[in-house]
């Protein structure tokens, strides 16, 4: 694989009024552990439930409460750095990030600073005209979620649900390496697509399993970094990028404008698109760090790692590869066959014994368009990779015509019938026989006598009787043959 | 009427199990004891209604032949200990009403042995003191006097209700904890045998937390072989404590009044050039002869780093305490003084409910934690801890035990100290070393000063040696003079 230089290139440029601005984007993800109880508790870490019902004494922080790593929570996040090709950092430490707010019960998040359990790693993104781009990871590490606040309860109280509080979070930070916000967009939907494939987080970015802080700054081309803002808690992919843009055409105008970009947090109002001040440089926490007294740190055995890392699933880029090789896949076919590993799989099954081409265009053609129409994962498909295998198979065969097939598979999608079934019950097979067809076409010719000769003089007009003729056997007639037979009585 | 006064755990526990009294009878003389001895302020919570249930009960067990271990003893416990259903207070007007749900690891162990809590004994607010002064509850008061005086003196800190209690004769164990001398002190002020375990010895779960890393539970008896029966059934793993320590219990009873013949005795020769009163340096001369005596061998040894010792650990304590104090913050539970905001909620309850010591604590901790002073202060400070306890390492590879004074002076007057921070800060120069090197130590009596006030050897042996420190310990134990009490003044 070539490594592609990142940090050098110009990829991507937006016009400002006075020339072209370079657009810097890091991010960190905030990914939700799969996982069962959370990172320091044994209560459940499943989304929703009543307010307050997932909060065990540890999550409350009651007086003499003392946080026990979950190993299932440290084995996920081993295996995400594996999938990351990270460097996996066998001795790591859980550090205090102290600061005061009510929905933080310990007056502390438990995460990792300065001894994070991922080291580097990296990330291939393809983009949308074909080239790839490598996105370095910096590191990873493990924390907790705090609780979730509502203002808008009572006039004057605010409430506090706990329920999050506590749940194992990866925090997983980039290099600087991204340029737009198309590339970021494609970045975080990559990033999904391998964590969804180890399992290790759902991306389910509705339920908050999925976060970023984007940091944005802009330059001109070949400068040195400018100052940069960071973009807290976009919880959507199409959000990350209207933030992005919008974020950096601020910056570009500021700047223009003879202003200074002032180094600050800032947050994306959905409701109008923008970015606003939250809290500048100097009113920044000093989180007062330190290493966390009642863990001691982890240390994480070579076997430990062998195992998981003999565990890892098939990840996208290799799949990516492997399908081109083994089934003669384009690039652009197999990226959307390995967006997600369901569809890889459906696709296998599919493929397997027939023609990959077939395959894969009536998967992403008509299975993809009906998923889409009936708001379904591929995962409660009504057509199973089994019954549209044996659909191409009639299509190869000759029993059905392709126009045949798309009406089958509509009744499949509406009965979940299989194929075979649809075309006996409803005597749907293509008619190939050609005595049969020449009825058909004597019928349509004798009936149509005057347009026989002008047929002969303008022979656009075969296409007339072809249809016709297709009309008469209900479609089900083989439209080569029927062609052919046209042509031969009409004398062309 | 049974004699409290000359009874100690284990005579209690032998009676008990002869039928030579019944848990109630025991129970109801330590009430009317307790109930007259309220001039010492040692108890902030009594616990009579429940303790004479569950003495009842007791005694059925007694007479049906199913005693547990320590079946019908009343303990004693610092109020730093969760107590299921009993106020929970760490002496602090800021959890004055707190009564958790839940049962410490130390104390549910004691219960499953038969033990029966009696009260909830005072201590310095969150155990942050040397003398007991600090509590929201008032000073508690030491049982002894100086020869020819009025004048009341401190108990020792921060355990001095539990030191108290077990002096009085109002508990026959106390169970306390130490951070930098916390049970050993007040046990040298009180003529008790004061333990404080290796760390990791006892479980940490379920009690209040003063400094995680330093923090350890252990008895105060009035004997060795009461301490070593008590800590046989409070010692252990605890799966819910993650720096607690999976490594067998010893049976520690067999390690009393066994022959220190041949054995090597450490001194270390940078505590002789400490400022000692008179007598606590002639009664360590007097210690280090009773020990030759016994058939030891005596070496001089370094421990070149102790004097950094007192400044390392008022860095990491207050810094620990920084981030453990930051949950009672007035929002989930304990005191809450209501503002017109957040910020306001936080000042008022946190400024009314930490007393004058607390305060001065988290503002120390929290600056050696700020960004600009961690390097200088916290990390210095860690890097001494590292070599303090490499001083001990290499010194256990010489010697069995080291042997010093456990304070520097006896028992002074209450009101002496409490202006001059660092005056009652240096009571904990001879015990802080210990805590920050993770170590095993242990106070015994060993004889009174021209004042007339007891005074205590320390102990210290290699982590979890705790069986050497009893064996030692006995030799004290036999070759002192007589340290009783000769005035009950305050009984009313």
């Amino acid at each position: 694989m070539n490594e592609i230089n990142t940090t050098s290139d110009v990829r991507h440029t937006i016009e400002g009024q006075n020339g072209e601005w370079e657009v810097i984007i890091g991010l960190e993800i905030h990914a939700q552990v799969t996982s069962a109880s959370k990172l320091f508790s044994g209560s459940s870490a499943s989304f929703g439930g009543a307010p307050m019902s997932h909060v065990s004494l540890v999550d409350a922080a009651m007086p003499g409460m003392l946080p026990v790593i979950n190993k299932h929570c440290v084995r996920q996040a081993v295996k995400t750095g594996l999938g990351l090709k990270a460097k996996i950092n066998s001795y790591s430490v859980f550090d205090r990030k102290n600061y005061f707010y009510p929905d933080l019960p310990q007056g502390y998040q438990i995460s990792q600073f300065k001894y994070p359990i991922v080291g580097e790693g990296q990330v291939k993104v393809s983009l949308k005209d074909g080239e790839d781009i490598i996105v370095r990871i910096e590191r990873l590490h493990l924390e907790q979620d705090a609780g979730k606040s509502f203002h808008d309860i009572d006039p004057e109280n605010s409430y506090i649900d706990l329920n999050r509080s506590g749940v194992a979070l990866m925090e997983i930070v980039t290099m600087p390496d991204l340029r737009s916000s198309e590339e970021a967009k494609l970045f975080v939907t990559k990033l999904r697509t391998i964590l969804r494939y180890l399992e290790t987080c759902d991306g389910n970015m509705e339920e908050g399993s999925l976060r970023a802080d984007i940091n944005v700054s802009v330059r001109k081309p070949g400068e040195n970094l400018g100052t940069r803002c960071e973009i807290k808690n976009v919880n959507s992919i199409r959000f990350i990028g209207m933030a992005i843009d919008y974020e950096a055409r601020r910056q570009v105008n500021e700047i223009e404008n003879g202003r200074d970009i002032v180094q600050e947090t800032r947050l994306f109002d959905v409701s109008n698109g923008e970015t606003r001040s939250m809290r500048s440089k100097e009113e920044a926490h000093d989180y007062r760090y330190f290493p966390d007294p009642d863990l001691l740190p982890l240390s994480l055995e070579d076997d430990f790692i062998k195992e998981i890392t003999s565990e890892l699933p098939e990840l996208p880029d290799h799949k990516k590869e492997r399908l081109i090789k083994s089934y003669g896949l384009n690039s652009y076919d197999a990226d959307i066959l390995v967006s997600d590993k369901n569809y890889a799989e459906y696709f296998e099954s599919v493929a397997s014994g027939r023609d990959p081409k077939i395959s894969v265009n009536w998967i992403t053609g008509e299975l993809f368009s009906a998923l889409n129409k009936l708001n379904l994962d591929i995962q409660d498909t009504p057509v199973s990779s089994d019954q549209l295998g044996e659909l191409i198979d009639l299509i190869s065969d000759g029993t059905l015509s392709g126009r045949l097939a798309k009406d089958v598979f509509e009744i499949m999608l509406e009965t979940r019938k299989s194929p075979k079934l649809i075309v006996e019950e409803r005597d749907l097979s293509q008619i190939t026989d050609e005595s049969s067809i020449e009825k058909i076409v004597d019928k349509i010719i004798e009936s149509n006598m005057d347009k026989v000769e002008e047929a002969r003089e303008k022979p656009k007009l075969i296409g007339w009787f072809v249809g016709q003729v297709m009309k008469e056997s209900q479609g089900k007639a083989n439209p080569a043959k029927v062609n052919d037979l046209v042509k031969k009585k009409i004398g062309i | 009427m049974i004699d409290l006064v000359s009874s100690d755990l284990v005579s209690i526990r032998n009676s008990l199990q002869n039928k030579e009294f019944t848990a109630v009878e025991l129970l109801n003389e330590y009430i009317e004891r307790i109930s007259k001895s309220s001039r010492l302020n040692l108890f902030n919570t009594t616990n009579f209604e429940d303790a004479l249930k569950a003495a009842h009960e007791s005694d059925q067990k007694i007479i049906k032949g199913e005693a547990r271990s320590l079946e019908g003893i009343p303990i004693g416990v610092k109020d730093l200990f969760c107590t299921a259903g009993v106020k929970t207070t760490a002496s602090s007007k800021i959890l004055e009403n707190f009564v958790p749900t839940y049962e410490s690891t130390i104390t549910q162990k004691l219960h499953n042995e038969g033990m029966i809590l009696i009260g909830k004994l005072s201590n310095d607010e969150f155990a942050m003191g040397s003398s007991n002064e600090t509590s929201s509850s008032g000073p508690a008061v030491n049982p002894w006097k100086e020869i020819n005086s009025d004048k009341e003196l401190v108990p020792g800190g921060s355990s001095g209700g539990s030191s108290g209690a077990v002096a009085a004769s109002l508990c026959p164990l106390a169970i306390a904890t130490d951070t930098g001398g916390s049970i050993r002190q007040p046990a040298a002020f009180t003529g008790t045998v004061g333990l404080k375990p290796t760390y990791g010895r006892c479980s940490r779960w379920g009690i209040v937390a003063f400094a995680s890393s330093l923090d350890q539970a252990g008895p105060i008896t009035k004997t060795i072989a009461d301490s070593a029966l008590a800590l046989k059934y409070m010692a252990g793993y605890d799966e819910k404590d993650s720096t607690s320590a999976d490594i067998d219990v010893e049976d520690y009873e067999q390690s009393i009044g066994k022959s220190i013949k041949g054995m090597t005795i450490g001194v270390p020769k940078e505590y002789e050039e400490l400022d000692l009163e008179d007598d606590i340096k002639q009664n360590w001369e007097d210690a280090i002869n009773w020990y030759k005596s016994a058939g030891a061998r005596i070496v001089s040894i370094s421990l070149p780093h102790s004097k950094y010792a007192l400044p390392a650990y008022y860095i990491i304590a207050p810094a620990e305490a920084s981030s453990n104090l930051a949950r009672y913050d007035g929002v989930k539970y304990g005191s809450r003084i209501k503002g017109d905001d957040l910020d306001d909620l936080y000042k008022n309850t946190r400024g009314l409910g930490f007393g004058a010591e607390v305060k001065r604590r988290i503002l120390i901790g929290t600056y050696v934690l700020s960004a600009g002073y961690y390097d200088a202060y916290y990390l210095k400070a860690q890097k001494v801890r590292r070599l303090i306890h490499k001083d001990f390492v290499e010194a256990f590879e010489k010697v069995d035990a080291i042997v010093t004074p456990t304070t520097p002076t006896t028992a002074f007057g209450i009101g002496e100290n409490l202006s001059d921070p660092l005056k009652m800060y240096s009571n904990d120069i001879l015990t802080v070393p210990v805590n920050l090197a993770g170590l095993p130590a242990i106070s015994i009596p060993s004889g009174l000063d021209r004042k007339g006030l007891p005074m205590g050897i320390q102990i210290v042996t290699n982590h979890f040696n705790e069986g050497k420190l009893f064996q030692f310990g006995s030799v004290v134990e036999k070759s002192r003079s007589s340290i009783k009490n000769q005035s009950e003044w305050w009984l009313i």
